[in-house]
């Protein structure tokens, strides 16, 4: 038993850290998310070149062929600062052709996504944000071994950044007749766009296809089996989005503190009065909790799948309850300055507020806790 | 990273797990005062009473791992206590184990392990509860003997008690509060000791006051020296460990709960049927995770040799706030046969979800109350300034 991470991941972390501290603080994040792309491509390809855009692809296909727990090492760093990029969206792609994907697919994607000349995201749902089976209504139509694909898909999160979208679709109308296809943006018929969203440091956007030609090299698996695989990729959406929520509570915690610390109020520093003092504790509490709760469901993903289901849930439901509360907390701990625009908090809170319904919000993953619990 | 426990851990698992197979079968009677002598004879011969404990001593030496293993199995069956001498075994014997002299060891370790009489812990006072190290109660050294007045409360056991482990100043005026405190083994018969139960909003009387008047204990029954105590106490609080264990009783908890809940029906259905309920428990279930691996972070932490302190107030917050959140569910789950008290014929499952959601504070406010588990971590974790 060793719950703890490695020297090799420790190091990953100061390495992550110290890169994100210098190449990307509060002011360049401030740019970045103002700007219209939401991402900065410069930035992109240092971290394609540090290794860290392919660190869960195979070293075979470019990348560091590294596990689910160094990701999330990553993914914290990311969160703590903020960090606004594609990042999430990217991994999730590879993990899909990695997963379902062939070895011709595997040579065909994987590279481009590790060097960075690829950005990737997920296109699953459509209009209803249900993250079942019944969630995916885009039914295509059969032209010999090829697919035609027309419908909107929503919530396509990097959809304006993204070259390469990996798309589910129905293939009849049964519970689970699914299947997933990878769909470059230039194809004919593809329209992708992203929109100004709650949470600037992140894109959300929208998919149009229209007559888009799917061939038979571009389905990942096969097609009409794709559930399972769709199931398993909505968990770890979760628990990598999760996984920032890790790092960008705790940075709100540390910021808050901080301010405590400096502000004087009565006499004395905000920070010596129970009813501060109080709050900042119950946050520590939520966040040394989810953070366990994350550590172990990255874990499961990698090492133990059956209980991935169960821990994926009971982190991104605990965590997205509290990490709520510690935006808002933050928030209000700062006083009227805490709802400006000049202060960094109230990033985090609209982080919060992005990440509740991110791959399912609390109430989804608590019953899926309890229908697993056998109620 | 990694969860699995090693093959000689395994083997002290299947160890464990035999040795409960044989003694202690289904449907064992676990209030059968002749089950409960020889199940206690056992464990006792295993060396698993005083499992940590120095072989010297007559304690199993066991390592902190296996401990977790012993209490997560015998948790998972129901199994009685590991031991008899609830107090003893938890803070006097660990810190005469620390701080004893030889023949303080020999005189009193045996006798714990075996279970042979009750210890008390006089430690908080009228007063001074959280603010333990303002304590009162004088101890005077007059030749070879500690005379002592004052007063303790909330001395759990105190009634059925035969020795006490008691904190008392030493030094009127010390520089720092902490100092000029010292610790004192006294037997509870000592002319000059009074006590009175107290009796709690459940009826039962788990603790007492205890009074001293001019009772006078020998200098050879102090615990290390003259002004150590506080050191002394807070090594014996130290003692509590991750606290993994525990979790393993929340999870048991949670399974009658979900049991409790699969029984009553609400709004005329089901109660596991409404989004609501499915929702609490749930919540409930993820609060006990956290504990879970928080623990195991904590363990691991442990076990790299890095020293535990204020984290462990994370998981008693936790066990506050679930302690009275799930005492409240399971009534709301019994709705008005709730109001049926322990000792009412009415009342489901003996009355004990009534008991429970009344006993709450046993564990939430002993050992220190949630606001002062978040000062703790306030100050100690987060470095804000002390109040």
């Amino acid at each position: 038993m060793n719950f703890g991470f490695t020297e090799e991941q420790e190091l990953l972390r100061s390495e992550v850290r110290k890169f994100l501290d210098d190449q990307c603080p509060m002011e360049q994040v401030r740019k970045i998310m103002e700007s219209e792309s939401g991402y900065s491509a410069e930035l992109w390809t240092q971290l394609a070149e540090l290794g860290w855009l392919g660190l869960t692809i195979p070293e075979e296909y470019g990348g560091a062929g590294l596990g689910w727990v160094d990701l999330v090492v990553l993914l914290e760093e990311t969160g703590r600062s903020l960090f606004p990029s594609p990042f999430i969206s990217t991994t999730l792609t590879a993990a899909a052709i990695l997963e379902a994907g062939n070895d011709e697919q595997k040579k065909a994607w994987l590279p481009a996504l590790a060097n960075g000349s690829a950005i990737g995201t997920l296109a699953l749902l459509e209009q209803v944000d249900v993250l079942s089976a019944d969630g995916i209504t885009l039914l295509a139509k059969t032209d010999g071994d090829d697919f035609i694909l027309t419908g909107e898909k929503s919530f396509v999160n990097d959809a304006g950044a993204a070259t390469h979208f990996v798309v589910a679709f129905r293939t009849g109308e049964g519970a689970e007749d699914l299947g997933l296809a990878v769909i470059e943006r230039d194809a004919e018929g593809v329209n992708a766009q992203s929109f100004p969203g709650i949470d600037q440091t992140k894109r959300v956007g929208s998919l149009s296809l229209e007559n888009v030609r799917v061939a038979s090299d571009a389905v990942l698996g096969t097609a009409g089996q794709a559930w399972p695989l769709i199931s398993r990729l909505l968990d770890r959406g979760a628990i990598a989005v999760t996984a920032e929520m890790v790092g960008a509570a705790e940075g709100a915690l540390y910021m808050t503190v901080q301010f405590a610390k400096d502000r004087i109020q009565f006499g004395d520093p905000i920070g010596r009065y129970q009813g501060v003092k109080h709050p900042l504790a119950e946050m520590y509490v939520d966040v040394e909790s989810f953070k366990s709760m994350v550590y172990y469901a990255a874990w499961t993903i990698d090492e133990s799948p059956g209980e991935a289901e169960r821990s994926v849930s009971l982190a991104k439901a605990y965590a997205t309850d509290a990490f709520t509360r510690i935006g808002i907390d933050g928030v209000q701990l700062h006083g009227a300055v805490g709802y400006t625009a000049e202060y960094d908090i109230q990033l985090y809170l609209k982080r919060s507020k992005w990440a509740r319904p991110m791959f399912g919000d609390a109430d989804h993953h608590y019953e899926r806790v309890a229908s697993l619990g056998g109620l | 990273m990694h969860f699995n426990f090693n093959e000689e851990e395994e083997k002290f698992r299947d160890e464990v797990r035999a040795f409960l197979d044989e003694n202690l079968p289904e449907g064992a009677d676990r209030h059968d005062p002749v089950f409960l002598m020889e199940w206690n004879a056992k464990v006792r011969e295993k060396r698993w009473v005083g499992f940590s404990w120095p072989k010297e001593v007559g304690g199993g030496g066991g390592g902190i791992v296996e401990q977790v293993i012993l209490k997560e199995e015998m948790a998972k069956r129901r199994a009685p206590a590991l031991g008899t001498c609830f107090m003893g075994l938890a803070w006097v014997g660990p810190s005469i184990v620390q701080y004893g002299t030889e023949e303080q060891k020999e005189r009193f370790i045996p006798d714990i392990l075996d279970g042979k009489y009750q210890w008390c812990t006089g430690y908080s006072e009228p007063d001074y509860g959280s603010d333990l190290a303002s304590l009162q109660c004088k101890g005077v050294l007059e030749g070879d003997e500690y005379v002592v007045n004052g007063q303790k409360i909330w001395t759990s056991l105190a009634m059925w008690a035969e020795w006490i482990i008691l904190l008392v100043r030493t030094d009127p005026k010390p520089a720092v509060k902490h100092d000029g405190i010292t610790c004192l083994l006294v037997k509870m018969d000592s002319p000059g000791i009074e006590r009175r139960p107290i009796q709690n909003m459940s009826g039962g009387s788990m603790f007492a006051e205890v009074f001293f008047n001019d009772v006078r204990v020998p200098v050879n029954n102090r615990l290390g020296a003259e002004g150590q105590g506080w050191q002394v106490t807070i090594s014996a609080l130290a003692n509590e460990r991750s606290g993994i264990a525990e979790v393993t009783g929340m999870i048991r908890k949670l399974e009658e709960l979900k049991e409790l809940a699969r029984k009553t029906n609400k709004n005329g259905r089901p109660a596991t049927e409404d989004t609501r309920v499915r929702g609490r428990i749930a919540r409930f279930e993820a609060q006990i995770e956290a504990m879970r691996l928080n623990g195991m972070r904590y363990l691991t932490k442990q076990l790299k040799g890095e020293p535990l302190s204020s984290e462990t107030s994370v998981n008693k917050l936790h066990r506050a706030e679930l302690e009275v959140t799930m005492g409240d569910f399971a009534l709301d789950l019994l709705g008005s046969t709730g109001h049926y008290r322990a000792g009412s014929d009415a009342a489901v499952d003996g009355g004990k979800w009534q008991t429970g959601a009344l006993n709450w504070p046993d564990v939430v406010i002993g050992g220190g109350t949630p606001n002062i588990q978040k000062n703790i971590i306030a100050e100690r974790i987060l470095g804000l300034p002390k109040d």
